[in-house]
């Protein structure tokens, strides 16, 4: 009885010592929430008559009759467009609650879900990539920036970052396709995998993401470098830093041990955002590489005003953003108590 | 008499200004990336304004001049229809210009006014204005642009504006409050408290002057956010087609790429874009460097 008694208390315990924690929940169930209104609100915006034309569509493949075809099609997609806004978000949500993202209004057997299975691998590959890339560089970048005083590196730092930050990573695409690509060829034009070079399948994939990768990293690392330099600057302000260098510990310890250590902790919740830019900006530099992800899924569906898909996948990168960002805050508040307070 | 004493007064008001205005001009003058930011930005003002009248787009094609390279008639070369990329990318500056240009405007406007609402009223109306940034700032921004230009099928560069502004206020009224609310217990502030001024003037003399240099600088990033996301969207062929468009043009090049001879069709939009992006980010790396007194090297 003790036994049980002390096992509440302490989960009890537990949860008042992490309530930080509800809260980010709860800010990450709202959002969701918000994700659900904000496709919903795109889907009301899709002309009526896309929906005939599905009805259509069932109607010649099923030989049924057009009426018949039309509650079927609205049966089968779970939105009817006579209905109250009401009725709508409730449909909406109970097929979401099903799992049910969307169907293919084009194709036969296509769903938002098979779209999303077969092809978001290859997304989160190159974005995660990106994103790990460019964090380790930018932090290497910012702390040096901080701490080195010498000119020439400092010029060289500082037109580096103007160039990432002022040339969107579109333009790198068409760049690098065109140097590495058709000039040098030592990178493939486009495509994730190529059966005819006989290469190991990971190897061959990593082959075809560098150019995409490269494009991407190129512009998140100045993001990354500048505020990593902030952070540093304000780190190089303390006190136990200098303390530290009154205590004569050599200066490389210094970076190593106190200031990049110390710096790096505001830059976790950026890594959300970023990973949010890249993740969402994935739909450019896959149709600039012709790479089979996620995003040029999105924008092929979107090129064939296949609605449905489009609103599922809208609705998917948006949770999984949001996710992300849940993460990475109580990440966050776990490695640093000291921001658990104000949330 | 009331005349007699006003008229002084405004002349020296405006003498003040006047004063002002050359004592910017000259900190301006010698900053190095204002100046060279600036003249870019005037560039394309110019010609979206002037170029766009003086040397219009034809649109006839002429086969002898299929791709083209650049020759002193033909600055950029020309496309695979034998017209004038130059003239091309002028058409095409008019339209770039004023999404930028609208788009930065109604961003600040909404941005400024929620930023400034929240970080003064604090308490629920803070948290609820807070909310719904931290909301915006969420939830993937490029996708859902691209789904609504394509849904709604985008014609004018307003209606494309307001879509790309719902998506940017949220960073910038954030970072508005910031400032606000460090601002506010700043002495000078309780010092206008305990002299009893307004809270008009409070806000328009001192808090507004404090961040004016925060907002133009933002102002220019924003412009050129824009652009890069407008021409994004248009890239991915969604908005109505029109060729002179920069977005479409790097479409067709980023397709024309296998073709050694196609060079300059992506390399002229891609030399424009760039510039104007550099220009942008120039100008506003200048004026922090020059309305900002703290950062300016003397």
């Amino acid at each position: 009885m003790e036994k049980v008694k002390k096992f509440f208390k302490n989960i009890g315990y537990l949860l008042y010592k992490y309530r930080f924690i509800w809260k980010r929940i709860g800010f990450a169930i709202v959002s969701l929430l918000f994700a659900v209104i904000l496709t919903f609100f795109v889907l009301n915006l899709i002309p009526n008559d896309s929906i005939d034309e599905y009805a259509m569509k069932l109607a010649s493949e099923r030989n049924i009759s057009l009426e018949e075809a039309h509650t079927l099609a609205i049966a089968i997609l779970g939105y009817d467009p006579d209905e109250s806004v009401f009725v709508k978000l409730m449909n909406y949500l109970g097929n979401l609650l099903h799992g049910n993202l969307g169907t293919s209004i084009r194709f036969l057997n296509v769903s938002a879900n098979s779209v999303i299975a077969q092809f978001l691998p290859y997304t989160l590959f190159i974005s995660t990539l990106a994103l790990v890339i460019s964090f380790l560089i930018g932090i290497k970048m910012g702390s040096s920036m901080a701490s080195n005083k010498s000119k020439a590196k400092e010029i060289a730092n500082t037109s580096f970052i103007l160039i990432s930050s002022s040339i969107p990573d579109y333009i790198w695409a068409i760049i690098l396709l065109y140097i590495f690509a058709t000039k040098l060829k030592w990178f493939p034009l486009s495509g994730a995998r190529d059966i005819t070079n006989g290469l190991p399948p990971f190897i061959d994939l990593l082959w075809h993401s560098v150019l995409p990768v490269i494009s991407m990293v190129i512009v998140q690392i100045s993001g990354w470098a500048l505020t990593m330099r902030g952070s540093c600057v304000s780190v190089l302000g303390e006190d136990y830093v200098n303390a530290a260098k009154a205590r004569g510990i050599p200066r490389k310890t210094i970076d190593k041990r106190y200031l990049r250590r110390n710096a790096i902790l505001p830059l976790v919740t950026s890594i959300a955002i970023s990973f949010a830019t890249l993740f969402g900006g994935s739909t450019l530099i896959e149709s600039m590489f012709n790479f089979p992800g996620l995003g040029l899924q999105l924008s092929y569906y979107i090129g064939c005003r296949d609605y449905f898909v489009i609103v599922g996948i809208l609705f998917f990168t948006s949770s999984i953003i949001i996710f992300a960002n849940l993460i990475a805050d109580s990440v966050y508040s776990l490695i640093d108590p000291r921001i658990r307070r104000d949330a | 008499m009331e005349k007699q004493v006003i008229a002084p007064r405004k002349r020296k008001l405006i003498h003040e200004l006047w004063l002002k205005f050359v004592g910017f001009v000259k900190v301006f003058m010698s900053n190095p990336r204002a100046v060279v930011g600036g003249a870019i930005m005037l560039f394309f003002i110019f010609m979206a304004v002037v170029l766009t009248k003086v040397l219009p787009f034809d649109s006839t094609p002429h086969p002898e001049l299929r791709y083209l390279m650049p020759t002193w008639e033909h600055p950029l070369g020309c496309d695979a229809m034998g017209r004038d990329l130059f003239r091309k990318l002028i058409a095409g500056s008019k339209s770039i210009l004023l999404i930028s240009l609208f788009t930065a405007m109604l961003t600040v406007a909404l941005g400024v006014t929620l930023g400034l609402i929240s970080g003064l009223a604090g308490g629920v109306v803070d948290k609820v204005i807070m909310f719904i940034a931290n909301l915006f700032l969420t939830v993937p921004s490029f996708p859902i642009m691209l789904a609504l230009a394509q849904i709604l099928t985008i014609t004018n560069e307003f209606v494309f504006s307001i879509i790309l502004s719902v998506w940017s206020w949220a960073g910038l009224a954030r970072a508005i409050r910031a400032q606000i609310v460090s601002l506010k217990e700043r002495d000078f502030i309780t010092i206008c408290k305990v002299m009893n001024l307004s809270k008009a003037h409070v806000l328009f003399q001192e808090l507004l002057p404090n961040i004016a240099s925060y907002i133009v600088v933002n102002f220019v990033l924003i412009m050129r956010n824009a652009i890069t996301a407008s021409v994004g969207i248009m890239i991915l062929g969604v908005a109505a087609y029109d060729q002179t468009n920069w977005g479409v043009m790097l479409s067709i090049g980023q397709g024309a790429i296998i073709n050694p001879k196609a060079v300059m069709v992506w390399l002229a939009p891609v030399i424009f874009i760039t510039l104007y992006q550099a220009g942008a980010v120039l100008l506003s790396n200048g004026l922090d460097q020059v309305l900002n007194p703290r950062l300016r090297k003397l």
